[in-house]
């Protein structure tokens, strides 16, 4: 997959692959993202992979576009080496009435009973495809067909931290209390900003996710 | 212990040090001072690294009172007010303050953004390893407020002096920006009309952002593109045609368009513009972009080393 290179700034290159997002798209980002992690260029600053790009951050004192370009393109041609088996999370979510605000909204609206809506999110493989938005707010794609809805028309204020929210194919296990227009079918006690010094963050991006359903007692 | 009181503080004044790098990947944006080159200068005055923490003070203000001392302090950023013992002063001043001094920093006749460093150090929360304050969280070393106690570390005397500003750090109303990553979803007038047309602050900015009043710079038919990595300095178009220039608290991914993207050195300009004040976006090439950044570097690195003690 041949993607397009954007130089940004005095500082950056933006590495596109599609213009649409694209499961193929994603995985040339992954791999892109990993090669250069293990072989970086002298001036590299940091990655920020997305769904169908690779932001690549350097210091213009070190190099400059045209050669951090020069490098991305031989990474890209080392041919593909097997992806090591990506790390598997094990996600508790908790669906019962009071921490499940939208569950029967999304049933309604997808045509499926409530536990229908359980056992499809429960069903789904999930990735973590990029974080955004705010701090340890990591997207997950995989959200099943059968529960993908287009966003609430407006959002709701003060969603506490550890809610699982979902959208179109994305689903995501909130960080912090924020609004949001996604909705709400669960909540999960795992914290995604563990607080840990040397792991402060709980995802690596392409990791997989699987959900497990637990009751309220379980929760802290 | 070496310790100062905070009697009033205005919105917006909070912890900040050099920002806290490379977690993007994570969500995290590097926030840290506004004006990166004034805090840095702040902090080398007194002979401190340059990316160690200081306060962040808006237009509206901070007075201290200093519980013990002696320790020498620096102010640098905008022309702000600064009064210490009785003295009316400017910015850009190396100062001693002495138990029961207080020290008072208002807005002054430019700028919008005053740092003041301290001799040794702070002792700030860290957050991911950094002071730096993210503004929609709070994280890190979080928003000044009155009664607070700052402790210091290591706390040294120095000589007062006055500093020179130099030119390269006052207000820039001509912002070098190379165009996209997504000029493509934009109409060559409408490229050109952005860095043909005059543009002004407004009273809508945070942290996170500051929107620009002038000409509407919608793109053609892409209102949003898959969501991708942001960085302080883009230039982000919403369908409205309303253009916002991305800050140090900014998120770190997004699906609007970004016309064009600042050189980092002239975002510490930006920032010290204020409300109503007209500025221009010039357009460079990367290669340009690159040996301007290369040439400031050098001219920030050789006015360093003389103000270093």
């Amino acid at each position: 997959m041949r993607p397009v290179f954007h130089p940004v700034a005095d500082h950056a290159v933006l590495v596109e692959f599609a213009d649409q997002i694209d499961p193929a798209a994603h995985a040339a980002v992954l791999r892109l993202d990993q090669a250069l992690a293990a072989q970086p260029f002298a001036g590299f600053a940091e990655a920020i992979p997305a769904f169908v790009t690779l932001l690549v951050d350097f210091d213009p004192a070190a190099t400059d576009h045209a050669r951090v370009i020069h490098h991305l393109r031989g990474l890209l041609e080392v041919p593909v080496s097997a992806r090591p088996a990506p790390v598997l999370h094990e996600v508790p979510v908790c669906y019962e009435q009071d921490f499940a605000p939208d569950l029967p909204d999304v049933a309604r609206a997808c045509g499926l009973t409530p536990e229908a809506v359980i056992a499809a999110h429960l069903a789904g493989r999930y990735e973590v495809a990029m974080y955004g938005f705010a701090p340890g707010y990591a997207y997950l794609s995989g959200v099943p067909e059968a529960i993908r809805l287009d966003r609430k028309p407006s959002p709701k204020r003060g969603v506490a931290a550890g809610s699982v929210i979902i959208a179109g194919a994305q689903c995501l296990v909130t960080t912090l209390t924020m609004p949001t227009g996604w909705w709400i079918i669960g909540h999960s006690p795992l914290k995604i900003l563990t607080g840990e010094t040397d792991h402060p963050f709980r995802f690596e991006v392409g990791d997989h996710i699987a959900f497990r359903r637990i009751r309220a007692e379980a929760l802290p | 212990m070496t310790r100062m009181q905070v009697l009033a503080a205005g919105p917006h004044v909070t912890l900040q040090d050099g920002g806290r790098r490379g977690m993007m990947r994570f969500g995290v944006p590097a926030s840290g001072a506004l004006d990166r080159k004034a805090l840095a200068l702040a902090n080398l005055a007194l002979g401190n690294p340059p990316g160690a923490a200081g306060i962040e003070v808006s237009v509206a203000g901070l007075t201290l009172t200093c519980l013990d001392g002696p320790v020498s302090v620096s102010l640098t950023g905008g022309g702000f007010i600064v009064e210490h013992a009785g003295r009316r002063l400017g910015g850009w001043r190396v100062l001693t303050l002495r138990a029961g001094d207080d020290l008072t920093i208002r807005r002054g006749p430019w700028g919008s953004w005053c740092y003041l460093a301290f001799a040794g150090g702070l002792k700030a929360p860290l957050w991911l390893g950094s002071a730096a304050t993210h503004g929609p969280t709070g994280f890190g070393g979080g928003q000044i407020g009155a009664g607070q106690v700052l402790k210091l570390v290591n706390p040294r005397q120095m000589a007062e002096r006055a500093l020179t500003c130099p030119v390269w750090a006052r207000p820039r109303s001509v912002l070098h920006a190379v165009a996209g990553p997504q000029d493509r979803y934009f109409a060559a007038e409408t490229l050109r009309t952005f860095f043909d047309s005059p543009f002004h602050v407004t009273d809508a900015w945070d942290r996170m952002g500051l929107r620009l009043r002038g000409p509407l710079v919608a793109p053609e038919g892409a209102l949003s593109i898959p969501s991708q990595a942001i960085l302080r300095g883009s230039v982000q178009v919403a369908g409205d045609g309303v253009a916002t220039v991305l800050l140090s608290d900014h998120q770190t991914t997004g699906g609007y368009p970004k016309i064009a993207t600042l050189l980092a050195d002239d975002i510490d300009g930006l920032v010290q513009l204020r409300p109503r004040d007209a500025l221009r976006f010039t357009a460079v090439t990367p290669e340009e972009a690159i040996a301007l950044a290369r040439q400031r570097a050098a001219a920030f690195a050789a006015f360093a080393a003389r103000i270093t003690p």
